[in-house]
């Protein structure tokens, strides 16, 4: 422990001069620098992806401001907050939910937003923050390894939410809360047997979500995932067409602004979800692995803050926060190169939109505040 | 948070510790899978996908399919698809749009609505769709953009099958029409099956049966070259044509009963009792169906909306009217049924009847009365006296029970989504409706078929159905084939009347008889305008609906407004009245001769059967 205790008194004490800028300020400035290199580079990309669309990218830089100003605003906050009111942070959020369920507003068949004046508010992207605080409070209240009475209990806290979303009808929303919540009994130290148990119990369980719980298009996306050929002017269009664009981006790429799949428009939702398609066949497989690494140096500090937690309840928050983060990239990029189906997943920081934006740097807000507030006195928690 | 001394802190982290570096190994993986995935596409994959994407593109193409015919019972055809020319627009092809459409200005005509469609249906395209600009080219206009196409890019002129409705007015409501998919339609709407396909079933059999009228869309691989012109067909799955439907409508009986209304506002039902078939769905005024189905004008569309006559209304399932007079032999039934009367029980008329204690005069239609009469010449007469008397005794609850097996307040759950239930009051109604209680006096209205009660004429159609059955009942169709997956949707309230047995078939026939009295007897009051020279039996029953009020406050010219304030005639009626073959409702809206309508209508249909089956006797 004698290592990790040096780097914490580095960090905490900044040479034995009172607190370090980044502990009074509350930002962690690894993090901040990552995070905007990859957002700046994500805006030359979307300039090429809407066809030099300068609106467009202005627009979206104005969510980028917001949404860097709520993650700093969100690390001031200390930890122990987040804690002490997550159980009210989910009923409200739950009540949301069923309130979309009565009183959504719908839009291309799906129920997913709550008509406030002035603006519309989707309750699902609130759930991707309340998820991981609730359950990293739940856990961190309790005796580790969990029982598996607690263990119930999470799974019904998880399915709630989750159901209630997949009903809207949002799949791809409500497998990454799931998932959110599931980092969290995992890294609490769910026992290998039942983890065993639960993977027996997955098969018969996806034999009834298929004839149960999907609808048809959803039916119609996994169908078309496992051959892309089936539909080919329907959903399959989207695999064919950026399978066809990543490939022929080549090893170093056409160059920017110089893709002719995504300015063709044979690439569809070329500046949302597909867009990394974009930078495949711009950039190659180089833009690609530079892409990755930025993402891999995010993950990294974010799993460094998870290893220096001072708290068990920090510790699993900015763990299901930093896992989550990676599920978003790789289901993203896993569906855009066929080797997932599609689901609607933006990829993250670099697609076009606000609220998908703003909840993941609302996210990273909370690693800065796990990692800036840390009481002197208290030791090893 | 408390010192928890039951807690291990440093054996806590350390699991959670262990379980983070799994995450971190299984991350890695997965990382390395996306990258090798990429590698595949990028480095092994490269030259192949390259290929694809560079000079010959491949271009995945819909075909539409041909959509389903509609016949009428003797195999006319009311439904068809005629080739049409259409001048389209390649977006991806063009150069700057608003130069090409001035450019397209100068050679054909292009209005304000065409333009301002084609905004919008661009906006939605797929990637290299051609978007219809305009439908219907002449000869001459496809000749000028032809010569002119070298300096049009992205024009193209294509032949596209568009609906044609060849009897144009006639089934206008009863068929409807398909139209241009519009926003509210693409919510629903699968995409995949309407690749290529730009119009959907908006109203009528077009409507309730899209999913099979439609078929599947077919594909064709082709290749293009860099400026988008196909080169060739790669591969090529064809589209399964919509299937075709067979209707029990007989067009040639609906022109006729057509040309009886003779220009008057008004409907008319023939049904065959013996399957529910609809023979005749006419409402008049109408309107060109044709008009709807490459986008109609604004204009027009405003002059059929706001017309006074209300062309796009379909009174035969839509219009809810008093059913008056008409419901004598169903409430006769209902008397004799709860024992409120026997057969030979009478009534003395002096021209009016009184609730007691109460000063108000409900009077029969004959000022001067009808003397004594029984149920059976109360319905020849269509006395109201009589009616009125057994009100009371009935009970609006008996009423509204009785009168319901008869589908009255249901919905009959026709094959068209355009059909409004009517409506039968009962005391839940009326509390719920206007948190009033039930009145005794609005029993005695109630018995004759006015005040709050409303019927559609296909309701009415489907009770003679079921009183010319004696009682056993069948929904009215309008599809002859058996179409589970559409008509599953469409089942009517589950109506059996419980007046089967051996024991009411002395009811049945001395309503029928009554019914039949009316054409025939000298007395009955359809008698002096249908009842001479008819070649066969015929039951029915006339009746005269007063019109309250029509909709105020609008600037119609007073002439016309008094028009509208005439009664309205009804007439119902089956024959040949021992083996029923069809079954006829008419309605003219502030008009008469209702009857005479559903005469004409009943010679065309019978006369011609009943001449080849004494031919087949006689053989």
């Amino acid at each position: 422990m004698a290592n990790q205790d040096f780097v914490r008194q580095i960090d905490l004490h900044g040479f034995g001069r009172g607190p370090a800028l980044s502990m009074r300020w509350h930002v962690d400035f690894v993090l901040l620098f990552f995070l905007l290199l990859l957002c700046g580079a994500g805006l030359f990309l979307l300039y090429s992806a809407t066809g030099r669309d300068l609106d467009v990218v202005t627009r979206q830089a104005m969510y980028l401001g917001v949404s860097f100003t709520g993650m700093l605003i969100i690390a001031q906050i200390p930890p122990r907050f987040f804690m002490q009111w997550a159980k009210w942070f989910y009923l409200a959020g739950v009540l949301l939910l069923v309130a979309v369920l009565f009183m959504g507003v719908s839009s291309k068949g799906a129920q997913r937003w709550i008509q406030l004046p002035g603006f519309r508010f989707q309750p699902s992207e609130v759930i991707k923050l309340i998820m991981p605080i609730t359950m990293a409070a739940f856990f961190a209240k309790r005796r580790l390894p969990p029982s598996f009475k607690d263990i119930v209990i999470a799974l019904v806290l998880i399915a709630v939410p989750v159901v209630l979303i997949a009903k809207q009808p949002d799949l791809g929303t409500s497998i990454l809360i799931g998932a959110s919540g599931a980092f969290v009994i995992f890294l609490a130290g769910l026992r290998k047997r039942i983890i065993a148990s639960a993977v027996c119990l997955a098969v018969p369980s996806i034999y009834v979500l298929w004839h149960f719980f999907m609808y048809d298009y959803q039916k119609r996306r996994v169908l078309t995932f496992l051959n892309p050929e089936s539909d080919p002017w329907g959903s399959g269009w989207n695999i064919i067409q950026s399978t066809i664009a990543i490939g022929s981006g080549g090893l170093y790429g056409k160059g920017w602004l110089q893709g002719t799949q995504s300015h063709l428009d044979f690439l569809p939702e070329s500046h949302t979800d597909f867009i990394i398609a974009v930078l495949a066949e711009e950039f190659g497989l180089m833009g690609c692995l530079v892409l990755f690494a930025l993402y891999a140096l995010i993950i990294g500090r974010g799993l460094f803050i998870t290893f220096n937690a001072q708290t068990l309840f920090g510790r699993l928050l900015a763990g299901s926060i930093t896992l989550t983060f990676f599920v978003y990239i790789f289901v993203n990029i896993g569906m855009v190169s066929g080797i997932m189906p599609v689901v609607g997943v933006p990829l993250p920081m670099v697609s076009r939109g606000g609220t998908s934006l703003l909840t993941l740097l609302a996210g990273f807000g909370f690693l800065m505040s796990i990692h800036t507030h840390k009481s002197f006195m208290a030791g090893e928690r | 948070m408390p010192q928890d001394t039951l807690k291990d802190h440093g054996a806590e982290k350390k699991l959670v510790n262990i379980r983070l570096w799994v995450v971190v190994g299984f991350m890695t993986l997965l990382c390395l899978g996306l990258i090798s995935r990429l590698f595949y596409l990028q480095v092994v994959r490269h030259v192949e996908l390259s290929t694809q994407s560079d000079e010959n593109r491949v271009l995945v193409q819909p075909i539409p399919p041909t959509r389903g015919l509609i016949y009428d019972k003797n195999g006319v055809l009311l439904a068809m698809n005629k080739p049409s020319h259409i001048l389209s627009i390649v977006r991806e092809q063009a150069k700057d749009l608003d130069v090409l459409l001035a450019d397209i200005a100068k050679l054909v005509n292009l209005t304000e609505g065409e333009l301002k469609r084609f905004d919008q249906r661009i906006r939605r395209r797929r990637p290299f769709e051609a978007v219809p600009l305009k439908f219907d080219l002449t000869s001459e206009e496809i000749a000028r953009i032809t010569v002119n196409q070298f300096r049009l890019p992205g024009v193209d002129i294509n032949a596209e099958l568009v609906r044609y409705y060849p009897e144009k007015e006639a089934f206008a409501h009863s068929i409807g029409y398909v139209g241009r998919i519009n926003d509210r339609d693409l919510q629903t709407l699968d995409p995949a099956l309407y690749s290529g396909t730009h119009t959907t079933g908006k109203i009528g059999v077009e409507r309730s049966y899209e999913s099979i009228l439609l078929g599947k869309p077919g594909f064709q691989e082709v290749e293009t070259n860099a400026r988008g012109r196909v080169l060739r067909v790669l591969k090529k799955e064809p589209p399964v044509p919509g299937r075709d439907i067979n209707l029990y409508l007989d067009s040639k009986l609906q022109k006729i009963a057509i040309e009886a209304i003779n220009g008057r506002r008004g409907a008319v039902v023939a049904m065959d009792p013996k399957t529910g078939g609809v023979l005749t769905m006419a409402s008049t005024p109408s309107f060109d169906p044709n008009l709807f189905v490459t986008g109609i004008d604004t204009k027009t569309f405003n002059g059929l909306n706001t017309n006074i006559e209300r062309p796009l209304y379909n009174r035969a399932s839509l219009g809810e009217y008093p059913p008056a007079s008409t419901v004598k032999p169903v409430m006769g039934l209902a008397l004799l049924a709860n024992g409120v009367v026997k057969p030979e029980d009478r009534v003395f008329d002096k021209g009016w009847f009184q609730l007691p204690g109460s000063e108000h005069r409900f009077r029969n239609w004959k000022r001067s009365g009808h003397g004594w009469v029984d149920l059976k010449q109360a319905i020849t007469v269509s006395n109201d006296t009589y009616f009125y008397n057994q009100a009371g005794k009935l009970g609006i609850d008996n009423l509204h029970d009785f009168a319901s097996q008869f589908g009255f307040g249901h919905r009959t759950g026709i094959d068209i989504r355009e059909e409004r239930p009517g409506l039968l009051p009962s005391r839940e109604w009326k509390r719920g409706a206007y948190e009033q209680p039930w009145y005794p006096g609005e029993t005695v209205i109630a018995i004759i078929g006015q005040g709050y009660m409303l019927a559609t004429p296909l309701q009415l159609a489907e009770s003679t159905s079921l009183i010319a059955n004696r009682g056993h009942y069948v929904q009215p169709r309008l599809v002859r084939e058996n179409i589970p997956e559409v008509q599953g949707e469409f089942w009517g309230d589950d109506i059996s009347t419980g007046l089967t047995d051996e024991a009411d078939a002395f009811n049945w026939e001395l309503i029928i008889g009554a019914m039949e009295e009316v054409i025939h007897s000298p007395r009955g009051t359809a008698n002096w305008r249908i009842g001479r020279g008819l070649k066969y039996r015929m039951a029915g029953k006339t009746g005269t609906a007063q019109v309250v009020s029509i909709a105020q406050g609008e600037e119609y010219d007073a002439e016309k407004l008094k028009e509208f304030e005439r009664d309205h005639s009804l007439f119902i009626g089956f024959a040949p009245a021992d083996d029923p073959q069809i079954a006829v409702s008419v309605i003219l809206e502030n008009s008469n001769g209702a009857s005479n309508v559903a005469r004409k209508v009943m010679d065309a249909y019978l006369l011609p059967r009943l001449a080849a089956a004494k031919n087949q006797k006689d053989k």
